[in-house]
């Protein structure tokens, strides 16, 4: 291999015109090749000469007015065309747009023969991008090629389509290039194959019907045909990958053979055979296996075999070891491969080479979550990789720690990050790590002080490049406190502590958010500081506002801050100078603020109340109809002012005056416009200032007006979900109920990390001990056994994060509070010897009794003993029901009453049925709804759904009667994940109480994912203690239940309309009752909630949305008897689905 | 995905561009003018891999002539690192008996192996195939 190397690297300067000299000295010059001393040859030694950007820029100028004069000329050749091309192609490579010669290189693809043809085409697709008007000219010379009967002319028309060509020109090529795929030389067929694939990109919808053409692809006598049909196949597996599941065979014998080396010999590189291929392949068997036991098991032994093979020390070997490495990891597991991948990732992370080193780290991070063991063998390697002299395998080994941290080694991992951080002040890697740093903060932090200090580095460090939601959840989390009231104190203290030392420094600049943050929490808590004098932080305070480097926003929540603490004092110099001083200040923010200051200071009776103090997170009642005002708005449009448009109107009339395109999706304007608007155009607290006490966080006040999109923001970056997501779940689950016996249990099984200990064999070296403490500190609480420990231990640290469940009293989101709820039932057979469980016990066999009693009234004795072996299968939870047995006779006499109270089980259930069917709430019941309907019943309840379509999502009602005569604790409603559809917060919701014969009712926000015409969500409800009473539902959602009208104007349709790129179109036959244009809209607009936005003699055009905010346009056309129907949305499946729904719609009237 | 294909000297002067996403010509210049930036700051010993932004940098220098190739983060690295050098391996056999400045040549070739960011071809023969055939068309 070194020789070729070395040939190359003496080739390679000179062919690209590094080498002067080199002109004319090379040996014979072919005739079809450009000598050096070409015009070409020569700009490209000018420029490579020249010492500054100026002087190149005056010699580009100069050359591209020459080809100006050259290309319009008409007497230039078209072999000068074509050089003069090439010379563009350098122009514009250089960065000089040479637009006018777009048209030339269309005319040369068109008039040229052959290399100058290519060249046109070439330029062409150098030129253009996918949307250029221009690329409409070439369509006309790409048939012509493709049906020439040179096959170098349609080899190049087939790769110019390949590369570039209009979307709504393909009908006119498709034909053309299937006939291709039937041809007889490989070239060709291959070729054709990789213009479907550009089909396939651009307009997945006009390929569809050749979904076969694909398959015989794949299985094209010739390698390279079956090739080029791949990327195709790793599209679409990637988008859904369950249809293909049948094609899993194909794809392992075809690797098998390449890897059994049954490719002709030039497929190899370097004696491997056809090394990209098989990763392809790998790649493809990867997503085909996920999460499919049954797939995965045919997919075992080719990778096995690969694993085998790839034994040469080739880079390219090493990229195939890396490929089948995330295959085993990224399907079902099998242990034999995960022991092997195991071993060559070993190997990669301990290479020499550093190239293997970072894969090694990357394979690593990426089975980390799988194979936590992993990191501990690895733990020594790791360490030295976070010293590493390269920067990028020290970034990548962080992104690696940041997996592991875990409630024991945040402080280390979180100071390596800002060590790096110190190094390094690209933007982006800025952003990326401090986001990083503040999540894992609020996650893990193990005390008050480490927290604050940490988050007052997060925001030195990331000044104003940090993501806002940073500044928003840390001062929420102030803002809510956690469930120990002097926890809370004592941190927000800390902050206001923090703070002050800070801004004793006189000349120190800190970033605009961090400002923002210290003066909210100034404002609200520096009242807990009790031996701080209010004058102090108010001079403090004004000091800044003086300050030039503050900007009018900071200054607004600054002012905001005095406000406050204003309020909390009799009386202040400082706030008298601050008033006198700002009330003529330039900046009308701050001078109002100084008014209201101003007056405020006059009433304080008033100011107290209206600042009230530590209120930020209570729950305000806000009159939304502000009915308040009435009386000033009738007032003023008595005296002739204009009506009050709203955010939406204003917005169209002011997008149907301007003249350019609109690309920004509508959607996002109309879905939620009153709160986007609300959040987003306040920036400053001004707005809201006095109104109410949240002045300092405008994201607060989002989160009154919709909770759903504030939590979404917030569960993005700061939900549970983090490293080990599965289980932490579980563990969440076995954290509740920890009871001290509990715990020493646990750190029973602590010990050394498993991997250390075995390490530490002989006698270390002052650096490498420093090594093993450091990785004591980094890996403690991983792997298997400490698994256990670390979640034990976990709890206790991050519980001092834990948000209070408030949440609890807005419906929206339960998550925290199901999890905590959830948890102690769950947990109960797990702690079989802990007293703690023993109420769960309790629980348990009380409704496991009162299952037969309801039934029927025979002994209930006997019922016991026939339902316990049965509903109790695992031996420990036998264990435990002998170990409570007297508890459970006592039980048993106690609650004999209300068990065994007679009634014929026929007649109980029907006066239930009466007496329970729910109704919906009075605020639903305004809208538009479903009938209620039962989705599954059993003896103790009924689960009843009512669907709500509400404009920003479906709401998803479910009802739970209890017929029982007692209460239900904690009843656990669990959607099943469904890859179609999204519920909003979490999927889980508990009924803590449901009281006897009562009915409660929780609601889910639905959306649709992933578009399907009709898709099912399907869950199951449980009641806590007994495990048999499991009842499975599920729900039928349509695409319909999704689709909402889209309110616009005829002028926003048409701009909408051209900025979209997926479509469809289908003639339909109208039934006589439906002849006329506005009756079939009409249809259209009620069966499926569309908007008619205008009709225009026999055409008509409507709009609709996919929640949250996918725009879909409608455009139809009535012609003799037949409906022409065309759908374009941003998103390429929603007009198939429409599509298939209008048809039904058409039909079925 | 291949995001794009560079040819840049030692000086910054780019010598090849090929993108497969749509960028602007002036966000090109400022791109190119940082990945060469990053590149030239690497010495030999250190990873052929470079985090930049939201995507990553395959480089390989070949004397004063620095090759890199952006992808993101669905794509394998090592495997891309390889075929910068099998597309050098191409060039240098078709270009081994003349010196010259061959851009739309090197363009040619690279169309054949990189389509849409997706490796199509990795066969020597089969990509210099149909430029072969344009030459041997010219010559008659």
């Amino acid at each position: 291999m070194s020789d070729v190397v070395e040939r190359t690297l003496s080739a390679l300067p000179r062919l690209l015109g590094q080498q002067e000299l080199g002109a004319g000295l090379g040996g014979p010059v072919g005739p079809g090749r450009v000598s050096p001393t070409s015009r070409l040859g020569s700009l490209i030694r000018s420029i490579t000469a020249l010492t500054s950007k100026h002087e190149e820029e005056k010699l580009i100028q100069q050359e591209l007015a020459n080809l100006k004069a050259t290309v319009s000329a008409p007497s230039t050749t078209l072999r000068l065309m074509k050089e003069c091309m090439v010379r563009l192609i350098y122009c514009e490579m250089l960065g000089y747009e040479s637009s006018f010669g777009y048209i030339h290189a269309i005319k040369l693809a068109q008039q040229g023969n052959l290399l100058e043809k290519r060249v046109g085409y070439l330029a062409v697709s150098l030129f253009l991008h996918e949307n250029h008007e221009l690329l409409l000219l070439l369509v006309n010379t790409v048939v012509k090629d493709l049906q020439s009967t040179n096959l170098v002319e349609v080899c190049m028309a087939l790769t110019v389509v390949s590369q570039i060509f209009p979307r709504e020109m393909i009908p006119a090529v498709l034909p053309l290039i299937e006939d291709k795929l039937q041809h007889s030389k490989e070239i060709i067929r291959r070729k054709a194959v990789q213009a479907l694939y550009k089909f396939y990109l651009i307009a997945p919808n006009q390929v569809q019907h050749i979904h076969d053409k694909f398959r015989k692809a794949l299985c094209d006598r010739d390698a390279g045909v079956m090739a080029a049909s791949l990327p195709i196949y790793l599209q679409m597996i990637k988008e859904n990958s369950s249809e293909y599941k049948d094609l899993t065979g194909s794809f392992v014998t075809i690797l098998k053979q390449v890897v059994g080396g049954k490719l002709p010999v030039d497929f190899n590189y370097h004696s491997v055979p056809a090394p990209w291929l098989q990763i392809q392949l790998l790649r493809i068997l990867g997503l085909l296996g996920k999460d499919d036991p049954r797939t995965s098991e045919l997919i075992y032994d080719v990778l096995d075999e690969s694993l085998r093979r790839a034994e040469l020390n080739h880079n390219i070997t090493y990229a195939i070891l890396f490929e089948c490495v995330q295959t085993i990891y990224t399907i079902h597991p099998k242990s034999e491969l995960l022991e092997k991948a195991a071993k060559c990732i070993g190997k990669f992370v301990l290479s020499p080479k550093i190239n293997l080193k970072y894969l090694g780290i990357k394979a690593l991070t990426y089975v980390v979550q799988q194979d936590p063991n992993l990191v501990l063998q690895q733990q020594m390697t790791i360490i030295e990789c976070l010293d590493h002299p390269d920067p990028i395998i020290k970034r990548e080994t962080l992104e690696l720690l940041y997996r592991i941290t875990n409630g024991q080694n945040v402080v280390v991992i979180v100071q390596k990050m800002l060590d790096y951080l110190k190094e390094s002040k690209e933007e982006y890697t800025v952003i990326n790590l401090v986001g990083k740093i503040a999540e894992l903060a609020e996650k893990y932090a193990p005390d008050n002080e480490w927290f604050i200090q940490t988050m007052n580095a997060v925001f030195s460090v990331g000044g104003d490049v940090v993501h806002r939601d940073i500044p928003n959840n840390f001062l929420r989390l102030l803002a809510e406190g956690f469930d120990d009231g002097k926890e809370d104190a004592q941190l927000r203290m800390y902050a206001v502590q923090s703070y002050l030392t800070l801004l004793e420094e006189e000349d120190a600049l800190y970033s605009q958010k961090f400002l923002q943050v210290m003066s909210w929490v100034l404002g609200e808590y520096s009242s807990l500081a009790a031996d701080v004098d209010p004058e102090v932080i108010l001079t403090k305070l004004h000091g800044l506002l003086k300050k030039s480097f503050v900007t009018s926003e900071t200054k607004a929540w600054i002012m905001a801050a005095v406000t406050k603490i204003a309020s909390r004092t009799s009386s202040s110099k400082t706030v008298d100078k601050l008033i006198q001083e700002f009330s003529n200040s330039l900046d009308t923010c701050v001078r109002q603020y100084a008014f209201e200051l101003k007056h405020l200071c006059e009433d304080k009776a008033l100011m107290k109340n209206l600042l009230p103090f530590d209120a930020s997170y209570t729950d305000m009642v806000v009159d939304a109809s502000l009915s308040f005002l009435d009386e000033f708005v009738a007032e003023g449009l008595g005296h002739g002012a204009a009506p009050y448009k709203t955010h939406h109107q204003r917005q169209e009339e002011k997008l149907s005056q301007e003249k350019a395109l609109n690309f920004e999706p509508y959607g996002l304007s109309f879905a939620s416009s009153v709160s986007s608007s609300g959040i987003m155009g306040r920036q400053s607290p001004t707005g809201l200032s006095f109104g109410s006490d949240m002045s300092g966080n405008s994201a607060e006040t989002g989160h009154k007006e919709t909770n759903t999109l504030k939590l979404e923001g917030v569960r993005k970056l700061w939900g549970k979900e983090g490293y080990l997501p599965k289980k932490e779940n579980k563990v969440g689950k076995e954290n509740e109920p920890q009871t001290d016996s509990c715990g020493s249990l646990l750190a029973a099984r602590v010990g050394d990390p498993p991997a250390l200990r075995s390490d530490q064999g002989g006698s270390f070296s002052e650096e490498d001990k420093e090594k093993q403490q450091l990785a004591l500190s980094l890996f403690t609480g991983l792997g298997s056994n400490a698994g256990v420990s670390l979640m034990g231990r976990a709890d206790t640290t991050t519980q001092k994060f834990k948000r209070k469940s408030k949440i609890n009293e807005t419906q929206n989101s339960e998550e925290t509070s199901d999890f905590q709820k959830g948890a102690s039932s769950d947990f109960g057979p797990l702690l079989d010897t802990l007293p703690v469980s023993m109420e769960d016990c309790e629980g348990d066999i009380h409704t496991r009794l009162r299952k037969p009693t309801l039934c029927s009234s025979d002994i209930p004795e006997d019922n016991l003993a026939f339902e316990t072996p049965e509903s109790l299968k695992q031996p420990e939870l036998d264990d435990r029901l002998s170990d409570s047995r007297p508890s459970q006779i006592t039980l048993f006499a106690d609650s004999s009453i209300e068990i065994f109270q007679p009634s014929p089980s026929g007649q109980c259930a029907s006066a239930e049925k009466t007496l329970l069917v729910p109704s919906l709430p009075e605020e639903l019941e305004e809208l538009t709804h479903s009938e209620l309907v039962e989705l599954c019943q059993s003896d103790a309840f009924a689960l009843y759904l009512c669907k709500v379509w509400t404009d920003d999502s479906l709401l998803l009602t479910l009802f739970v009667s209890n017929k029982t005569t007692s209460a239900l604790d904690a009843v656990n409603l669990v959607f099943e994940e469904s890859e179609h559809f999204q519920i909003l917060e979490s999927a889980t919701y508990q009924f803590p109480v449901i009281e006897a014969q009562g009915v409660e009712h929780c609601k889910k926000c639905v959306w649709m994912d992933k578009i399907c015409a009709q898709g099912i969500l399907s869950g199951s409800v449980s009641y806590q203690s007994d495990r048999d009473t499991r009842l499975e539902f599920s729900i039928a959602l349509s695409l319909l239940d999704f689709i909402r009208p889209m309110e616009m104007t005829t002028e926003d349709f048409g701009k909408l309309w051209l900025s979209l790129s997926n479509d469809v179109k289908q003639n339909m036959k109208m039934s006589s009752t439906q002849d006329s244009l506005s009756a079939t809209l009409t249809t259209l607009q009620q069966k499926l909630k569309l908007h008619i936005v205008d009709i225009i003699g026999n055409e008509g055009i409507l709009a609709c949305q996919l929640l949250p905010s996918v725009p879909c346009l409608l455009h139809c056309h009535t012609h003799s008897g037949m409906l022409a129907l065309w759908i374009r949305s941003p998103c390429s499946a929603l007009p198939d689905g429409l599509l298939y729904q209008c048809q039904k719609v058409m039909e079925e009237s | 995905m291949i995001k794009f294909f560079l040819m840049v000297n030692k000086q910054g002067q780019t010598r090849l561009s090929r993108y497969y996403e749509h960028v602007e010509i002036n966000k090109r210049t400022v791109l190119e003018a940082e990945v060469i930036k990053n590149c030239l700051s690497r010495s030999k010993d250190q990873c052929s891999f470079i985090e930049y932004k939201d995507f990553k940098l395959v480089y390989r220098q070949y004397a004063a002539l620095f090759v890199v190739v952006g992808i993101n983060e669905t794509e394998n690295e090592m495997a891309v690192y390889e075929l910068i050098h099998n597309f050098v391996e191409v060039l240098d056999k078709y270009f081994s008996r003349v010196i010259m400045f061959n851009l739309d040549r090197v363009h040619i070739i690279l169309d054949e192996m990189v389509l849409n960011g997706c490796i199509v071809e990795t066969n020597r023969n089969r990509i210099l195939a149909p430029l072969l055939v344009l030459d041997k068309v010219a010559e008659s």
